[in-house]
Formats: structure tokens, C-alpha cells, sequence
């Protein structure tokens, strides 16, 4: 217990009142307000890989960790898609997973919408035409908005939040 | 460090597979199919053993006439070679005459079609008929009380798909099915007719958390075929590399290990120390998971003198933040209750099954490719840790010992980097042939065979990812445990979905 206290006092507060050129609490206090306003308070999303190489969800995760902690500003991975407003979806979508990935959209409470993560998600990016990937989300469900990348950084994905919930 | 292949008649395989097997007292490390139709009349099935002592590996191989389609199973005597009968069942149609169980482990049975062969040459997706939606059957345990969980493939957490099914009589697990497959891409048959380039920017989206060493062994397996060695500049640096790879992972299942017994603190902590080591991997390489560095023939990413700075400061820092990690989590005794004696995998379960890797040295099992088969590493020392109790604490452990021994190594490596301007990359001839790429990864040996021909293109490309294995020690493991046990001994194994359904 000591040593945890001890490094909380020596640590201080980790998460980055960003120093980086990008700006990330500008970004996120915009982000805030947005997400404020239009979903009551909170985003809830739900993430779903169809096949990925989990290099993406690995950067989602990142993005909730003490130095991004992309919950400050308002946005929460939740466990269900019964608590979500929108489906992050990572993975070329393999056969396998198409029946599981609809059926998790279908479970979601509308309005619903669904943002793509990784080149994969696209367009199958490089297990494009495999015989076993669908190339994609976009031929299955609607897509409002991709974030590209291999994988994008966690960075990117919370600007991506962004620019589109501006929108 | 050679590979032997050893050609037999098809009645002759199971004796000259038992025999290895125990000579060498491996288990089946790789068996796979190749189709050789078009001038051999059939199917070649090769089945690999690891030679510890004599450091090399043994292919037993046979061909199978394209009119027989069938070869005299060995996985009632080798339990390791079950799973890979399976998937050559699945892929070539050339089923293994008395394995009990041949379900198909990637080809779901409800989407794909069955008589429907994807790595045969002559395969083509136009010609799939429709699938007959058959439901798979599950492995079932019948008695009073007894209920089934089925768990997935959806989960609750940011992880990828994989069902589990769990037969449970009141708390205890009595049965953990694992079914997966739900992330098949078909990456071997992608591999096939593309060069080397392709293949190892391919080899880097088999596991994303691994994707150097995914690299490095694909393209080992071709310098190997086309007999060539990078220049040792290159072989040092792809050693820095690796285990980089290895502790930000490292990082990642401690921290994990943590969040899944509710020990939050120490858990954001880790993920902080990830983080900073994936930052240093963007810094050296440009690419927060190592991609882009390899290429056939060497490295395309130089360490040079800043770099080499960040690199050792950026681990002083490492170094000393882990030491106070590891005194938070050492020092808690409700934490150190939590996975002391969870999850405990045998050590003769765990030879049986063929378990590699991080995971076996939990459970005694002393094997570790960079001292089996050393290369660069024979010049760097450093200490192979091993455990004997198997359980989530032991698997624990050796993550921590090899995360100080990691940082260990880079130094030595880097010291060992002496001129500034060297070479960092061996030029290519082209050549036919077969070899079998190699290197401890941070789950354990992640091997690609790669056959090519004579233009340089890839004609066969078989992996096996340490998690192929492992998946069966998991099973085993949480058995008598309690379903909220599963996460944490989920997590103290890591492995990796991906990897392992192709």
C-alpha cells in the first residue's frame, strides 16, 4: 500500500495535459462539450473485432489507458451492445463473423451508427480477396465513418471521434 | 543448425514419427500438407520435431497418393499431432484414418461448405457451393446438476472473438471447450504466389502484437532457402528488437494479469510503462509495433547513435519504474493469494499437449529457442527462469524474470554494435527450395515453413504460432477452478487468437 501511495505522490498525474504538438486536450474538451450535447452526457461504444490482427484493438485499448484516458472526455467502452450508441468495428470481417457481427448490430438500441477501425475494416486491406474475408464492413452494414490506419494510433482514433461528431 | 528430412513410405510414417518423437523427446512441433499434385500425383505431409540436443530439426515426410486420401493417424500415440491432422483434414481433404476427433476447427460448419478444400492449388472461390448450415457438436458432459456456459464469440472486453464453453457442476469447471477459428482469414493461401517482399509485410498482420517476430521468422525461413546470412549488424539489431517486442508485451500481460484480479493501480501503471515503450518503438523504427523493419536478406532500419541513446535511457527509465511495480505487486498479499495456485497447468499435462513457450517454462518445461537454438544469442548471457508450479503466479514470475533479463540483453546487443556504418543487408540470388524459419517470440517458437520456387515466389507458406498449442493448456488448466478465475488465467497465458486461426 505505501509503495502505491509513494508513486501516486512521486508520479503525479500521468495522463498528458498533452505536451505534443497535437494539441490532445484541446481536441478533447471540444470533444467533451460535443459529446455533452449530443448523446445526454455520455457516449457509450461498443467494440467488436471480426478478425483482426489485434494490433487495433491493442491501440483501442491504449486509448483508455492514464495517458490518453479517452474517458475523461465523455466516451466509454461498454460491455454490451444493449449500452451502446455506436459499434467500433476492427477485422477484414471473416465468414466466420458476419452472422456475429450482425447480430451485435441488431442488439444495439437505435440510433445506432457504426465507425470502421484499420485498414482491414475498409476494404480487407492486405487479406483483401482471401476466400475467406468479406473485404470489409461496408457490403454488410452502414458505415458512418472509418478511421484509417495499421493500426491507427491512439491518437488518431480519438481525433477521429472528433471530426466526426463535429460533423 | 540444420533441418534433416526424413522420407518414408506411407506405412512406415507412424513408426518413424513415434521414433523421433521419443528419441528426441519433442512433441510434434509442426505437421502440415502440401499439395504436390500437379508432379508428384499426391499430397506430401511433413511432420516436424524439434532436436534439441543434436539443434536440429527432424521432418518425417511421406506422400500421400492424390487417389487414397488417407494416411494412418498418429495422434492416438502423439496427442500434440491432433489438432494439426484436424487442419489438414479441413484444408487438403487428406483425412488421418483413426484420429477420434475430426471436426474442423477453422472452416466453420456453418459457412463453408464441406468437400470444399481452400489450400488445394486447384481451389477457386467461384467454384464454393453454398454451405449446408450444420451446427458443430460440442463436447458434451452428461450428469445431474451439470450446466452448460457458453461464453462468446462476442466478449464483453476489447478482445478478439473466441467461444468457450463451459461445463460446470455448482462453481467448479468440470469441461473448458474452446472453439475457435471465428478470426480465419486464409493468411496461408494468401502467402501463396507472392514474392518474399509481400510476404513479410503479410507475415506482420498474422499477430499484431507480434509482428516483428512474425517477420523475422518468415524471413529467416527465406535466407535459409536462399542461403544467405544477414550481416551480423543486422542479426544484433533484430535481436533489440525482439525483445523490445518482448517486454512491451510483457508489460501488457502483467499489467492484464492485474486489471483481471481488480488491482487497478499497478495495472494503469504497466499500461503507462507499455505505452512509453511502444512511443520508443515509434522513435526507433517508426512504427509503435515494429513494422516495416524486416526484409529478406536483413534489417531496413539502422540504430544510429541518437537512437541508440533514447534506446538505453528509455530502458533506465523502464528499469527503474518496474522495480517499483514489481514491489506494488509483490508486496500485496490479497493479490499474491489471487494467483497463487489458480490455474495451475501440470507439468505432464503439459508435455502431452505439446505446450510451448512462456507457458511451459511456467510449468517446468525448460525449453526456449534462444538457447536451444542460439544464434546471435550465444554471445549475450543471460538466465532462463523456470517455475515449477504451473499456476497463474508462476506464469507471473517468469514474465518478470524475462523482462529484466530482456533489458539485460538490449544493452549487451547494442554494446556488441561496434562499427557504425555497416551493412544491413545481404543481397539476394534467387533459389528453389524448402526451410523452416525459427524464433522464440515473446508467447514462445513461432515457426513458418516456406517452400518457394524458382522465380523467388512463395508456393507454400505454413505457420504455426506458439498459441496452436497452448490453446489445449488453457483448457486444461482451469479445470476444478471457477469461472471467474477464467479471465486471469486467460490473460497469464495471452494468447493470441489471430495467430492461431490463420
Amino acid at each position: 500500500m505505501i509503495s502505491i501511495i509513494k508513486n501516486r505522490i512521486i508520479k503525479g498525474i500521468v495522463t498528458k495535459p498533452i505536451k505534443l504538438d497535437s494539441g490532445l486536450e484541446k481536441i478533447g474538451h471540444e470533444l467533451k462539450g460535443l459529446v455533452y450535447k449530443r448523446f445526454g452526457r455520455s457516449f457509450h461504444v461498443r467494440e467488436v473485432d471480426t478478425g483482426s490482427c489485434n494490433a487495433c484493438e491493442s491501440e483501442i485499448i491504449s486509448t483508455t489507458n492514464p495517458i490518453y484516458d479517452i474517458q475523461r472526455f465523455g466516451i466509454s467502452f461498454v460491455a454490451s451492445p444493449r449500452h451502446a450508441d455506436c459499434l467500433l468495428v476492427t477485422g477484414p470481417v471473416s465468414r466466420n463473423m458476419r452472422l456475429a457481427l450482425i447480430k451485435t448490430y441488431e442488439a444495439m438500441p437505435g440510433p445506432k451508427f457504426i465507425i470502421t477501425c484499420g485498414d482491414c475494416a475498409l476494404d480487407g486491406g492486405v487479406f483483401k480477396d482471401s476466400y475467406y474475408v468479406e473485404n470489409g464492413v461496408k457490403d454488410i452494414l452502414p458505415v458512418a465513418l472509418h478511421i484509417p490506419g495499421c493500426p491507427p494510433t491512439p491518437l488518431a482514433i480519438i481525433k477521429s471521434f472528433l471530426t466526426f461528431l463535429k460533423k | 543448425m540444420g533441418e534433416a528430412y526424413v522420407y518414408v513410405k506411407p506405412e512406415n510414417f507412424k513408426k518413424a514419427c513415434l521414433y523421433f518423437h521419443e528419441k528426441l523427446s519433442s512433441p510434434v512441433a509442426i505437421m502440415f500438407a502440401c499439395d504436390e499434385r500437379a508432379d508428384k500425383k499426391g499430397f506430401r505431409v511433413y511432420c516436424g520435431f524439434m532436436g534439441i540436443k543434436h539443434r536440429a530439426w527432424v521432418f518425417v515426410t511421406m506422400d500421400v497418393p492424390q487417389d487414397s486420401l488417407e494416411f494412418e493417424s498418429i495422434a492416438n500415440d502423439i496427442y500434440s499431432a491432433g489438432l494439426f491432422e484436424r487442419e489438414i483434414k479441413e484444408m487438403f481433404g487428406v483425412s488421418a484414418k483413426g484420429n477420434p476427433d475430426l471436426r474442423r476447427l477453422r472452416l466453420h460448419d456453418e459457412v463453408w461448405p464441406e468437400g470444399c478444400y481452400p489450400l488445394r492449388k486447384d481451389f477457386k472461390i467461384q467454384s464454393a457451393p453454398a454451405a449446408e448450415k450444420k451446427d458443430y457438436v460440442f463436447n458434451k458432459v452428461d450428469g445431474e446438476g451439470i450446466f452448460e456456459v457458453p461464453v462468446g464469440p462476442v466478449h464483453a472486453g476489447i478482445i478478439p472473438p473466441g467461444h468457450f464453453r463451459f461445463s460446470v457442476a455448482g462453481e467448479p469447471i468440470i469441461n473448458l471447450e474452446a472453439r475457435l477459428g471465428w478470426t480465419h482469414k486464409g493468411i496461408e493461401k494468401l502467402f501463396e504466389g507472392k514474392d518474399a517482399d509481400f510476404g513479410a509485410r503479410l507475415s506482420e498482420c498474422v499477430t499484431g502484437d507480434s509482428a516483428f517476430s512474425n517477420s523475422a521468422a518468415f524471413c529467416r525461413a527465406v535466407e535459409k532457402i536462399l542461403k544467405i546470412e544477414p550481416p551480423e549488424k543486422a542479426l544484433l539489431l533484430r535481436a533489440i528488437f525482439l525483445e523490445l517486442e518482448r517486454i512491451y508485451n510483457h508489460l501488457n500481460g502483467i499489467s492484464g494479469i492485474a486489471i483481471d484480479v481488480g488491482f487497478s493501480f499497478p495495472a494503469g501503471f504497466a499500461s503507462v510503462m507499455k505505452e512509453k515503450m511502444l512511443c520508443l518503438n515509434q522513435k526507433l523504427t517508426g512504427s509503435r509495433y515494429l513494422k516495416g523493419v524486416n526484409i529478406a536478406g536483413g534489417v531496413l532500419v539502422d540504430l544510429t547513435a541518437w537512437k541508440k541513446k533514447a534506446l538505453l535511457k528509455a530502458l533506465g527509465e523502464i528499469e527503474k519504474d518496474f522495480k517499483e511495480l514489481k514491489g506494488m505487486l509483490y508486496s500485496s498479499v490479497s493479490f499474491m493469494d489471487r494467483l497463487d495456485g489458480t490455474g495451475v497447468l501440470k507439468k505432464k499435462t503439459a508435455e502431452d499437449l505439446g505446450v510451448l513457450g512462456l507457458v511451459a517454462r511456467a510449468s517446468g518445461i525448460e525449453k526456449d529457442l534462444r538457447k536451444d537454438f542460439p544464434g546471435i544469442y550465444a554471445k549475450a548471457g543471460f538466465n532462463l527462469m523456470r517455475e515449477s508450479s504451473g499456476d497463474v503466479m508462476a506464469r507471473l514470475n517468469i514474465r518478470v524474470s524475462e523482462l529484466e533479463e530482456s533489458i539485460s540483453l538490449i544493452r549487451q546487443f547494442v554494446d556488441m554494435i561496434k562499427q557504425d556504418n555497416a551493412d544491413l543487408q545481404e543481397r539476394m540470388k534467387l533459389r528453389e527450395g524448402v526451410g523452416l524459419g525459427y524464433i522464440e517470440a515473446w508467447r514462445g517458437p513461432l515457426l513458418y515453413w516456406v517452400k518457394l520456387n524458382k522465380s523467388g515466389i512463395v508456393e507454400r507458406c505454413k505457420i504455426v504460432d506458439p498459441s496452436f498449442h497452448n490453446w489445449e493448456g488453457l483448457c486444461y488448466s482451469v479445470l476444478g477452478d471457477i469461472i471467474p478465475d477464467f479471465p486471469v488465467c486467460n490473460k497469464s497465458f495471452d494468447l493470441s487468437y489471430s495467430g492461431n486461426d490463420l
